[in-house]
């Protein structure tokens, strides 16, 4: 049996679906939006990392469309949607 | 900029041109001028179409200067829209060269006994008023055409369209660009009724053989200039987020964000929003040979508009911008973005402001007039308006009047003006600013979508009332004395968050004036705007039951966030306490 197949039946591990939404200039050798899967507990910066998104990059965050910052935890069923720093009026 | 305009349009035997020292008014321009004036010489109980009322046109403090984004125009009155006392600001060219021809003010006053349609044409050897019937009810763009073939392309104009010649309620005065195009308006407030009042047409701008005004101290105006320049590159929002997608970069993130007003303000977000986006227009424009890219005035460096051609790759209009897209996109559940640059291009043409506009035809839909997402029927009730059919000049009235006249409950107005782009419910620092502002329902007035929603001069989270009435005071103050310098609002974004370039801007003063202006006296002047405009609508008969939402932003939540607009009366009349 190899480690890791007797957690897998365990809540704890199975994936959570997340849809992720980027804009303005992130979207630029990535993709506008996209569904993926992340291990229960994940963080915002943990998905920004696997984007390759420099911090700095992720000004506005929002979770399910509320202002979250890069050390939120992400459920199951989560929209997350990046911005650069964007302005206008 | 040592004179003040002036021209009785009523005086007898036809317009009479004085030109009077700055006096009492020295030292002010842009917003601070123009609501000098109205508060000290209009008596406020006048009716706005009367001759009592007057329109005064004001460059900025750094107008016709070559600081950077120094083009902005105020234009000021007693407002048909609100009744109280009204700035319109406006891009454009015109700006500069009023300033260059060295008037820190022009002034409308009295009105014609007769039908006669003036046009008035100004430049260095001075000023020329004639009648011109020729130009009755001609669109801005023919107008502009016109005045081309006769004074050739060195011209500025500032005109009206058939709404102004009307007196609709939601008539603007345009300003034309660096390509002569009228696509830059002063829009609130019904600024145009009041010019089409005073019988006048067009004022032909133009400044050849004239100079840039010359600062006090040049050296350090040059060097607090490029600081400025600088600063604003630097800033991620007016270096590059402006430039590249302009202000409708804003419609994804407020739908986003639950804050867009859809459907004439019932819901927050709105699915066809990426269809409509400042992404998917910038696009649009590249590929049909527009410019995502374009300043409205030489000297702007941010450039934060654009080029939009029409799929046969013909010019339409500029880039249209966001509140724009937003009061006939998803406000009117449509979704159709070349429709929404037509009716741009229309609004544009006929001389109306895009927002009142675009919510009235929201609050038609509501009334059964068209429906939602018909973006033909709003065309056409576009053209209505511009023909000045039974309809149309409801229509031009306004979403106040439009309103009544249908029966609609559900009015997003504040004191007769329609709100804009950002429902007060989810964006509440805006709202505190709509409740309040004297100007009636206005996002510039004071911006507080940045903090709420874009995390500029740090986070006020937009969905609870705390902290909302310091942020939208603040705002407020600052931006009424920014509109006094000329300067463009845009930039906004780097001085609240960069110190330096603050600075900058405050250096730029000083060096041109010889002042020794300080953080300090750029509070003490926005105050002082705030105040006499405040006083005006006193006079005028406005108390704090104009400084209020409709109810029904109180009592009905908004989706997605279930949220009413909980901001406390009372501490609304708190926001000019200081
Ligand atoms: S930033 Fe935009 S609105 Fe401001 S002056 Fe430049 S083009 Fe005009």
């Amino acid at each position: 049996m190899i480690r890791g197949e007797e957690f897998a039946p365990l809540p704890f591990f199975s994936p959570m679906h997340i849809k992720i939404n980027l804009f303005a200039t992130l979207r630029k050798d990535r993709f506008d939006t996209d569904q993926r899967e992340y291990p229960t507990g994940t963080t915002v910066l943990a998905v920004l990392n696997d984007l390759v998104i420099p911090e700095g990059e992720a000004a506005i965050i929002f979770v399910n469309g509320k202002h979250a910052g890069p050390d939120h935890v992400m459920l199951d069923g989560d929209t997350l949607s990046i911005f650069p720093p964007i302005g206008g009026g | 900029m040592d004179k003040i305009l002036r021209i009785d349009m009523g005086a007898e035997g036809g317009p009479k041109v004085t030109v009077t020292p700055l006096g009492e008014y020295v030292g002010l321009g842009g917003r601070a001028m123009t609501s000098a004036i109205i508060s000290k010489e209009v008596p406020p109980l006048c009716h706005p179409l009367s001759s009592e009322n007057k329109l005064v046109i004001a460059p900025g403090m750094l107008s016709g200067t070559v600081a950077a984004m120094s083009g902005r125009l105020s234009v000021g009155c007693k407002s048909p829209l609100t009744g109280g006392i009204k700035e319109s600001n406006s891009g454009g060219q015109a700006a500069q060269v009023i300033g260059r021809l060295g008037y820190a003010a022009i002034v409308l006053e009295g009105k014609p006994a007769t039908e006669d349609l003036f046009k008035i044409v100004i430049n260095k050897d001075g000023v020329k008023i004639s009648v011109d019937n020729s130009l009755k009810m001609l669109p801005n763009y023919d107008l502009v055409a016109k005045m081309k073939t006769e004074f050739g392309d060195k011209i500025s104009c500032i005109s009206i369209g058939p709404a102004g010649e009307m007196k609709m309620n939601i008539a603007s005065i345009a300003c034309t660009d660096m390509e002569l195009r009228p696509t830059r308006h002063a829009a609130r407030g019904g600024v145009g009724a009041v010019m089409g009042s005073k019988g006048v047409k067009t004022i032909v701008l133009d400044d050849t053989g004239m100079t840039m005004r010359a600062p006090k101290d040049p050296e350090k105006f040059k060097d607090a200039n490029k600081r400025f320049v600088d600063g604003l590159k630097q800033h991620p929002v007016s270096g590059q987020a402006l430039p590249a997608f302009g202000t409708n970069v804003l419609t994804n993130i407020l739908s986003e964000a639950g804050g867009y007003p859809t459907y004439n303000f019932k819901q927050g977000t709105f699915a066809g929003a990426s269809k409509i986006s400042g992404e998917t227009m910038a696009e649009l424009e590249t590929k049909r040979g527009g410019m995502p890219t374009h300043g409205c005035h030489r000297g702007c460096v941010i450039r934060c508009s654009g080029v939009y051609n029409d799929k046969d790759g013909h010019y339409l209009t500029k880039q249209p911008e966001y509140e724009t897209v937003w009061a006939h996109g998803g406000n009117c559940g449509i979704d159709d973005i070349d429709s929404i640059a037509m009716l741009d291009f229309l609004d544009d043409n006929f001389g109306v402001d895009t927002i009142e506009m675009g919510a009235t035809i929201a609050v038609a839909m509501d009334a059964g007039i068209a429906k939602f997402g018909d973006a033909q029927a709003a065309i056409n009730l576009v053209k209505e308006v511009g023909k000045g059919s039974h309809l149309g000049r409801i229509l031009g009235g306004g979403a106040a009047v439009t309103g009544k006249v249908f029966g609609v409950e559900r009015v997003p107005v504040v004191k007769g003006q329609a709100m804009p782009a950002y429902d007060p419910r989810a964006v509440k620092g805006v709202g505190v600013t709509y409740a309040t502002s004297p100007m009636g329902a206005d996002h510039t007035a004071g911006y507080a979508v940045a903090t709420n929603i874009l995390k500029v001069g740090g986070f006020v989270d937009p969905l609870v009332a705390e902290g909302q009435i310091e942020l939208s005071r603040n705002l407020q103050i600052a931006t009424a004395a920014i509109d006094s310098t000329g300067m463009c609002i845009f930039i906004a974004f780097a001085i609240l968050d960069q110190p330096e370039t603050f600075q900058a801007l405050l250096d730029l003063l000083n060096a041109f004036y010889g002042l020794n202006l300080t953080g300090d006296g750029v509070v003490a002047l926005g105050q002082k705007v705030l105040s006499m405009e405040r006083d005006f609508n006193a006079r005028a008969g406005f108390t704090s039951q104009q400084d209020r939402l409709p109810r029904y932003f109180s009592t009905e939540s908004l989706a997605p966030h279930n949220v009413k607009f909980d901001v406390k009366d009372e501490d609304l009349d708190k926001v000019f306490n200081w």
